[in-house]
């Protein structure tokens, strides 16, 4: 639990959000508190966070979401196809047939428990094959006419005030993904430590600089307010940061792993901050050559990382979903190299304390495929939508631009404990998930 | 319009250029301003006739086909990688330092109007070939120009027009060069897509040879129908019908007035006179020098209405201290690249085929961030002898006047003064302000 003084410091360096009777904008807002003039207010952390885990390079589906006793699967890939010895099996059931990569006995635990969700097929029409475009429209949600906005974006798009607000949504690193990027409001890239200023500079005179001045055109007010939602950011993440990096015994952060990003998001979290959408990270999934040996030891690291996060976050008065992907998964067939080039469709996870865990959408047939790769029988979009709706409580046609199928990945909203139930009641609700597994396709 | 000159030829310089050094604001205002626009335009012209110096350098590519262990992989990966940081960062040090800095603006322009990224092209040596058609032809013949860039190496491999065959017409080129390249959505259905498609299977990028070729047995012959037009086109043929289309150089006004100029639409008469400079001949230096006598041009509601892109920050201020970006240690390098990536806008490697935002998308938080350690990093790195010996009373003026700027807000005065003790922080301040940041 955290400190009560960092807490406090917290409150002070935090911005009301809904019940605050001042109507001037958050930036004008945290200049005065940097210059003194705003006393400390209350402030509700959020009940539901989404977690967007992105998997860079191509994750092979098919080593992840293993159909280990579909024949088709045995052929295309000898030397790098996985037996049923070592799989983790997830049938009886939906999973029947099916297994996990063995370095996934976490989230193979989660799904035991029902707290895993599998979307099998995933992907969008008219397949591309490159990282760059793929991952773009990943993540700006717009498969046929590329858009600047990420979807995340859009949805910051639409949150009051219209003003930004940079600590609604956070990635953990130097860089903001395109999917956090929206046409008025943005989430804040808050790097992995401390964010001290350059030089002599002190917070005071950024603050300065940042004040509005009445005869600020339209762009001189736009980086002002940029100059405090900064400060605004720095204040709330680097005690997190400190308090962090003390916990961790001393131990400097590793450099950005997946896990260590996960390990801040859970501090964040547990530290009540506002942010209702973390992304977090791994790259290295393009396994064109000796894929097998790489893939497990990632996939190991998604596992671990995953599945610790949750752990600690159990019982939470925060509940987090984490959303897990990839731009696109390998060919069916091996290459000469050991490895698989670049595909199409793939699985997409979801774990958390609210998924109703199972199998979701179509299982891909190895037998029909589109130039050597699966055809898509989920649109990636569906499952945004699932998120959209049931994590972030935003109607996803206001996001996506229109309806798509929704797939019922968490449970009804008011079948959710608003605040950590007790264990007795965590026992009844995955009780409930368990009777409540959706059948395969 | 103002009457000062020296604001009216700095106002020019950061637009056109990438900003003026004091002593060229001085010798610029003393000439006048019209004089000014012809000066930048020649030198332009003039620039265009040579290969940029400083980008002629890449050593010969090792081949991707020829390697076959991982380890060889790997090693052309790398030097891959490495072309194209050192590509970036020659580009960015010939921005700053080049005798024809209209020039290089304009091919920037142009970079982000047929944007194509080293990302997916994995060849420096391609986007060098791409930049140096831009640079060459940025000034000429619109049609000339996107001619030769649907027949441009790297633009095949982006947009994935090898994959264009006579029996599945891949119609990605075909859609961005109506889209983005010529006409704007809207004027153009999906039918005159696909039948576009159809005109450009012929042309094939041939990676033993580096050349781009029409191979006759590829084309379909058509006939197509384009835009209510129906001949046997080519994509020479293609890109006449587009350009010659009404609304290509009202799209193209209109493009080059939101980057140029000012975030909304020109005025219909400043559209007329823009239109009648371009005239039959398309001719690009002709639009660009009426862009700049236009009066809106240099109108108040113009000024400063635009937000320094990353890469007009970056090079304006390694001008503003006297940094050269190719020319340090390789942390200096690194630092550069990391900056203007952190920022969201590294030379050839725009988001995607739209090329990069504008305005407010550059101003987030974490940005902020980032310019204040860079400007750190500039201000250690780079001569500020001006300010520092300025008496501790002056030095907000003398930041003003080193950065080009005709002065501060009362806000940004204050916050300077409450630091003039402290030159480097009263300059890192000074290169993170509203004024500096707006264009």
């Amino acid at each position: 639990m955290m400190h009560p003084a960092l807490r406090s410091r917290f409150l002070r360096a935090s911005k009301v959000t809904g019940t605050s009777a001042s109507a001037a904008p958050p930036s004008a807002r945290s200049v005065r508190r940097l210059l003194g003039q705003v006393s400390e207010r209350p402030w509700a952390s959020p009940e539901k966070v989404l977690v967007v885990v992105t998997l860079y390079g191509g994750n092979d589906g098919l080593s992840t979401v293993v159909p280990y006793d579909d024949g088709a699967y045995q052929d295309a890939r000898p030397g790098l196809a996985y037996q049923v010895g070592e799989i983790l099996d997830l049938g009886p059931g939906p999973g029947a047939g099916l297994g996990l990569n063995p370095a996934m006995t976490g989230l193979h635990a989660l799904w035991r428990t029902g707290r895993l969700a599998i979307v099998q097929g995933v992907g969008y029409p008219n397949p591309s094959r490159s990282h760059f475009t793929s991952m773009d429209i990943w993540q700006t949600a717009a498969a046929a006419e590329p858009l600047y906005t990420g979807w995340l974006g859009r949805w910051l798009d639409l949150q009051e005030p219209a003003d930004q607000d940079p600590l609604r949504a956070v990635s953990i690193g130097s860089v903001l993904p395109p999917m956090l990027a929206g046409e008025r409001a943005s989430g804040a890239a808050v790097p992995l430590g401390a964010m001290p200023l350059p030089g002599r500079l002190r917070a005071k005179d950024v603050a300065r600089l940042g004040r509005p001045d009445a005869g600020d055109p339209v762009v001189e007010s736009a980086v002002a307010a940029s100059l405090c939602d900064f400060l605004t950011v720095r204040d709330t993440f680097d005690p997190v940061v400190r308090h962090w990096q003390q916990s961790t015994h001393g131990r400097r952060p590793d450099g950005g792993s997946l896990a260590t990003q996960l390990d801040f998001v859970a501090a964040c979290v547990q530290a009540g901050v506002s942010t209702r959408v973390y992304a977090v990270s791994l790259a290295g999934f393009d396994g064109h050559a000796d894929a097998k040996p790489t893939q497990s030891s990632l996939l190991a690291e998604v596992d671990t990382a995953v599945s610790r996060f949750l752990g600690r976050l159990d019982g939470a008065a925060t509940t987090p979903t984490v959303l897990i992907y990839s731009e696109f998964g390998r060919r069916v067939a091996a290459n000469d190299s050991h490895g698989t080039d670049h595909g199409t469709a793939g699985p997409v996870l979801v774990a958390g304390p609210a998924v109703r865990g199972g199998c979701y959408g179509e299982r891909p047939n190895l037998r029909d495929l589109h130039d050597g790769d699966l055809k898509f029988t989920t649109d990636f979009r569906s499952v945004y939508s699932a998120l959209l709706d049931s994590v972030l409580d935003t109607e996803p046609a206001r996001v996506l631009g229109s309806q798509f199928p929704r797939l019922a990945l968490l449970c009804p909203r008011t079948t959710v404990p608003a605040h950590g139930g007790g264990s007795d009641q965590g026992d009844q609700h995955r009780r409930a998930r368990e009777a409540a597994l959706p059948g395969d396709g | 319009m103002t009457t000062d000159p020296r604001s009216d030829v700095a106002h020019l310089l950061r637009r056109a250029c990438f900003g003026g050094l004091p002593e060229e604001i001085d010798a610029a205002a003393g000439d006048g301003y019209e004089a000014t626009v012809q000066r930048l335009v020649e030198r332009a012209r003039d620039g265009s006739g040579e290969r940029a110096h400083c980008l002629v350098k890449l050593e010969a590519e090792l081949p991707m086909d020829s390697a076959r262990t991982p380890e060889d992989r790997a090693l052309v990966e790398r030097q891959r990688g490495e072309q194209a940081r050192q590509l970036a960062a020659r580009w960015i040090d010939e921005m700053a330092w080049t005798q024809a800095p209209l020039l290089e603006k304009r091919t920037f322009f142009w970079h982000g109007h047929f944007a194509t990224s080293v990302q997916k092209v994995t060849s420096a040596h391609l986007m060098l070939r791409q930049y140096e058609t831009l640079r060459a032809l940025g000034g000429g013949d619109f049609r000339s120009l996107v001619t030769e860039l649907v027949r441009d190496p790297a633009m095949l491999l982006w947009l994935d027009a090898d994959d264009n065959r006579r029996s599945s017409p891949n119609e990605n080129l075909a859609r961005e060069l109506m889209e983005l390249f010529t006409l704007g959505v809207g004027h153009y259905t999906d039918t005159d897509v696909r039948e576009a498609a159809r005109a450009l299977t012929a042309v094939r990028y041939d990676a033993r040879t580096g050349l781009t070729t029409l191979d006759a047995a590829r084309h379909d012959r058509g006939p197509m129908t384009v835009l209510g037009v129906s001949s046997g086109f080519d994509d020479a043929a293609l890109v006449a019908l587009l350009v010659d289309r009404p609304q290509s150089p009202r799209f193209l006004v209109s493009r080059l007035w939101r980057r140029y100029v000012a975030p909304d639409e020109p005025s219909e008469t400043a559209t007329q006179r823009l239109l009648h400079a371009y005239g039959p001949r398309r001719d690009l230096t002709a639009l660009l020098t009426a862009l700049f006598l236009e009066p809106d041009f240099r109108s108040p509601a113009a000024r400063r209405s635009l937000v320094k892109q990353p890469v007009e920050y970056v090079v304006g201020t390694l001008r503003s201290l006297g940094i050269r970006a190719d020319h340090g240690p390789g942390q200096d390098r690194a630092l550069l690249l990391s900056t203007l990536t952190a920022l969201g806008q590294a030379p050839f490697s725009p988001p995607n085929v739209g090329g990069w935002p504008a305005g407010r998308a550059w101003l987030t938080a974490s940005s902020a961030k980032v310019r204040l350690d860079f400007a750190h990093w500039a201000v250690r790195r780079g001569d500020i002898a001006a300010v520092r010996t300025a008496s501790a009373r002056s030095r907000a003026t003398a930041a003003a006047r080193l950065l080009g700027l005709d002065g501060w807000s009362r806000r940004t005065r204050a916050a300077l003064d409450q630091v003039r003790r402290d030159p480097e922080a009263l300059l890192v301040l000074a290169l993170t302000s509203p004024e500096y940041l707006a264009n």
